[in-house]
């Protein structure tokens, strides 16, 4: 099987400093996989890498194109990776607000991602608005309300309907639940799970709460310093730790 | 009289040649923003200073020049622009839309149908039609350059749910020859369908924001829309008080302390004009 996404030896310095440093992974349709670390050990920087929105210093970052099948999303035209970031791509921001139009209606910003692909049907638009409000469980009479209105979780869950209503193929999460309080943490894990399983999503997500990646991911890397020290199916990674800092990684959440 | 003190047309020949390029370069890709360095008028920038910068660069010793702001020949900013040109450049003028060769405007284009050889000068406020969702100049320049413009339609979905239709009335955005979205400065949607196919050439000047653009004539323009909610060039409807008109763009005028109104053309010339050839409204003395 090709895989959707081949990452190879994809490196990303900061002047002198190390982002991240020759990372190398293959992602299958239909896989989750986590990407842990403490702070700073360049789990954002390798996603924006891989997500178009920093271009590495070295490697190639192979997507599997519904059109073209593998390509290099580093050296192709910016256009082509912007559509990208359209239509197959959804990126989830940690902080609504960077991944929302906060003085846009809650249904202009799920219609946007519509609207940038070619529908022309207000109608159309709003039905599907409607249908993705209810599927993460927003009342569709918000329809019309800001984000500002919205609580945390929900203006999260609005992030997601507004990623996911074109039906891309793989989606980026950047700490998704971060910053918000752990019960409503735990409605967002749900939802995403059911999310990922019934549209059979493949996903990257990065988080430093371990209870994340048990529930979401089938694979988990381990960053530390910008390097890669560690990866493997998520419960053999957690439950058997190998590497010395995986081991006080987990164990610190033991004792949380 | 040309006041000596001054260049021909006030501006000095080389910043005249620069506006002049901007211009042949909005023509060469029209509704496509040219940065220009916008000079000082003497005059505040809500006066139009790009309009003025623009009307400037293209006037020539023969031409005959009219200003209309709203419609308007005799208001304090048409007149003022008017007797700019007069004293700067010694330009003949007039009211009469069809025989001037060179119009600049404010918020309206003219009723009365414009002809190969005409130039079309709009005052622009703000040019950036993707502004409104996008203040980042970076990302809208971008946007322009890839011909990405779902957010346009985001802001006519955010009308259309707020008010049952697209409310926008004014600076309706329209996409140039395929390509371009562009902002036909605050000219009424009615004036839209004027835009496109025309005869005379078309600028568009920014002062403030240091941008020039351009419709060459006989442009295609299309008023963006939905399928399920189509462009409509909506005006009030009633006919002109004044000259009976019914296919004119009208303001409303208050004419008594009692509260009385009347619908009249917003265009003073064709107004003006259809009475002295004798047409009248209901409300005409
Ligand atoms: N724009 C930047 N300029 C310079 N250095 C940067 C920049 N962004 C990140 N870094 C550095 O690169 C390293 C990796 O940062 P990155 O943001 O990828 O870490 P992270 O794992 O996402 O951390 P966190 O959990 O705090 O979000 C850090 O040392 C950071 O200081
Ligand atoms: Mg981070
Ligand atoms: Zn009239």
């Amino acid at each position: 099987m090709t895989p959707l996404l081949s990452v190879q030896g994809v490196t990303k310095r900061y002047g002198a400093h190390i982002g991240c440093a020759d990372v190398s992974f293959d992602l299958y349709p239909g896989e989750v996989m986590g990407i842990v670390g403490e702070s700073g050990s360049g789990k954002s920087t390798l996603l924006n890498c891989l997500a178009g929105h920093l271009a590495p210093d070295a490697g190639r970052v192979i997507f599997d194109t519904r059109a073209d099948g593998p390509r290099d999303t580093v050296t192709m035209s910016e256009p082509e990776r912007r559509m990208l970031g359209r239509t197959d791509w959804a990126f989830v921001h940690q902080h609504a607000r960077d991944g929302l139009r906060m003085g846009v209606s809650a249904g202009g910003n799920v219609g946007e991602r519509l609207m940038a692909v070619g529908d022309r049907h207000y109608g159309n638009i709003r039905d599907k608005a409607i249908d993705w409000l209810e599927r993460v469980e927003i009342a569709p009479g918000r329809i019309d309300d800001r984000p500002t209105t919205f609580s945390g979780g929900m203006q999260q869950r609005l992030q997601i309907a507004r990623n996911l209503v074109t039906g891309p193929r793989l989606v980026f999460m950047d700490e998704p639940t971060g910053g918000l309080d752990v019960s409503v943490q735990a409605r967002l894990l749900d939802l995403l799970r059911g999310l990922v399983r019934d549209m059979g999503l493949s996903a990257i997500i990065v988080t430093h709460d371990l209870a994340v990646v048990r529930l979401l991911a089938d694979r988990l890397m381990v960053m530390k310093s910008g390097h890669v020290v560690e990866a493997g199916l998520t419960d053999q990674v957690l439950d058997d730790p190998q590497h010395a800092y995986t081991q006080l990684l987990v164990s610190s959440v033991l004792q949380v | 009289m040309t006041d000596q003190a001054y260049n021909f047309a006030y501006l000095d020949e080389q910043t005249k040649r620069m506006i002049r390029h901007a211009i042949l370069k909005g023509l060469a890709i029209p509704g496509y923003q040219v940065p220009f360095a916008s000079r000082e008028m003497p005059m505040p920038y809500g006066w139009g200073t790009g309009g003025v910068q623009v009307s400037a660069a293209v006037l020539t010793p023969d031409d005959r020049f009219k200003v209309i702001d709203q419609g308007a020949d005799d208001t304090t900013n048409a007149v003022s622009i008017r007797s700019f040109f007069e004293r700067t450049a010694g330009v003949a003028t007039t009211t009469a839309t069809a025989e001037a060769t060179v119009i600049q405007t404010r918020h309206r284009i003219p009723e009365v149908p414009l002809s190969e050889g005409q130039i079309l000068v709009y005052q622009v406020p703000i040019p950036e039609p993707l502004r409104f969702l996008e203040p980042r100049e970076s990302e809208t320049r971008k946007m322009h350059s890839l011909e990405e413009y779902g957010l346009m339609h985001v802001k006519l979905y955010e009308d259309i749910s707020r008010h049952g239709h697209i409310a926008t009335s004014y600076a309706y955005p329209v996409k140039v020859e395929g390509r371009y979205v562009m902002d036909p400065s605050p000219i009424p949607k009615f004036d839209n369908p004027k835009l496109g196919d025309c005869a005379a050439i078309q600028l568009f000047g920014a002062g403030r924001e240091q941008r020039i653009y351009a419709l060459p004539p006989y442009s295609k323009v299309v008023s963006l829309d939905f399928e399920d909610h189509p462009f409509e060039a909506s005006k009030a409807d009633h006919p002109c008080g004044l000259c009976g008109s019914v296919d004119s763009y009208l303001d409303e005028v208050i004419t008594d302390d009692a509260g009385g109104r009347m619908f009249v053309c917003s265009d003073t010339d064709y107004c003006e004009t259809r009475q002295a050839q004798g047409h009248r409204g209901k409300d005409a003395a």
